[in-house]
């Protein structure tokens, strides 16, 4: 009795890896704040993930941005001010039918004060882009 | 011609390297999630319109304070009964179904009937208008009028019985201060959010059998169906989700 080749075995573990490295989308952000999501019960999950644009408010990697919560929109530190005209940039890269599906998932971390995240969700309303995500993550719900 | 003999290549070790490359995507790729609470924003306001004026009884006021503590409809309130708090605000004085009656609170909005004959008038009235219209317009708005009574009767047949209707003004209004935390603000609209959503899949169960987000769920894979819809749409009638946000320059004072 032969043993049974493993020739091909390669091959297919080949495969699974192709397979996985096409099917997962790598991050190109680079994370310049570090954020730590609440996590609530209440959850929506929005499946067309290409209509979602990202807004990260977090304490900065980089300590010369200081020690409170700022905003990274993209690759940078932005200011609020900068937040309108991103979204204009950010609607071009959608598909004409689908820009008024546009969704906006603020990441923001739960230590974070309220001042910062209403003065973003101003600039949004300005800039109407008013489908609003707040990323957070699975809890149960309480009793 | 001479028969040359290829020295074999073992490949057996193959299998590992490339296992060990596959291991390392997967530990190192982070697949994103996108879940959330989610939100609609208000327009911008252009003028300075005066709100029309509320009735106390129909807005369920939240206020959360710098240290995150919260003033629910004037009294304090430790963030794990707002919940129940919220649902008492919408049963109200009880919608007529699953929480049949109960006494009329001066706090709280009053529910109204809604009886089928009544909106089975109303659909008959809308039909001789939509008929008579004298032109598309005209015809196009009675059309929109039409079509929610008929939403209404068939909500009534779908739910088995008259219920009582929630005011239109009745909603659920949140304030928060600027050094409020991100995390208690989160949490305080997954309370409200958390006291729709259970009194819409309590109902739901009771008269379809399936959750609320079942429903929903179903609904987006099947979007060709209308009884679903209907469904739905019966069920937020009776519960109609209504969370709001002061304006941030009022929400300073």
């Amino acid at each position: 009795m032969g043993a049974i080749s493993t020739a091909s075995l390669p091959d297919i573990v080949f495969m699974l890896l192709f397979f996985f490295m096409v099917a997962t989308v790598l991050r190109t952000e680079e994370e310049q704040v570090k954020v730590i999501r609440p996590e609530v019960s209440e959850l929506y999950k929005i499946e067309k993930k290409h209509l979602i644009r990202y807004i990260n408010v977090g304490y900065p990697q980089d300590k010369r941005y200081g020690n409170e919560p700022v905003i990274q929109l993209n690759d940078a530190i932005a200011s609020v001010e900068a937040i309108q005209g991103w979204v204009d940039k950010q609607r071009e890269t959608i598909d004409e039918r689908e820009r008024s599906k546009m969704w906006v998932s603020l990441k923001v971390h739960k230590d974070a004060k309220m001042g910062v995240v209403t003065d973003i969700k101003q600039e949004l309303r300005q800039a109407s882009a008013l489908k609003v995500l707040y990323s957070a993550g699975q809890r149960d719900r309480t009793e | 011609m001479a028969r040359r003999t290829l020295p074999e290549i073992n490949a057996g070790s193959m299998a590992d390297i490339a296992f060990l490359l596959l291991i390392f995507w997967l530990v190192t790729t982070t697949i994103d999630s996108d879940e959330g609470i989610k939100r609609q924003l208000p327009p911008p306001i252009t003028d300075e319109i005066d709100p029309p004026p509320v009735r106390e009884r129909n807005v369920f006021v939240v206020l959360v304070n710098a240290n995150d503590d919260l003033l629910v409809e004037g009294d304090e309130l430790k963030i794990g009964r707002l919940k129940q708090k919220a649902k008492d605000f919408l049963i109200a004085n009880g919608d007529g179904l699953l929480y049949g009656d109960r006494p009329q609170d001066p706090d709280l909005p009053v529910r109204e009937r809604i009886s089928k004959s009544f909106v089975k008038q109303k659909v008959a009235e809308y039909t001789a208008y939509v008929t008579g219209a004298e032109d598309e317009i005209e015809k196009d708005n009675f059309q929109k009028v039409l079509d929610n009574w008929r939403k209404k009767l068939r909500s009534i047949e779908l739910l088995g019985g008259e219920f009582k209707m929630l005011p239109g003004s009745a909603i659920i209004s949140m304030r928060n201060d600027n050094n409020t935390t991100y995390d208690a603000y989160l949490q305080v609209q997954n309370e409200l959010e958390a006291a729709v959503n259970e009194l819409r899949d309590e109902l739901a169960v009771a008269k379809f059998g399936n959750t609320y987000k079942q429903l929903e769920d179903e609904y987006e894979l099947n979007s060709e169906n209308v009884e679903l819809l209907d469904r739905i749409y019966a069920i937020r009638l009776v519960y109609p989700q209504r969370i709001s946000e002061a304006e941030p320059s009022a929400a300073a004072n």
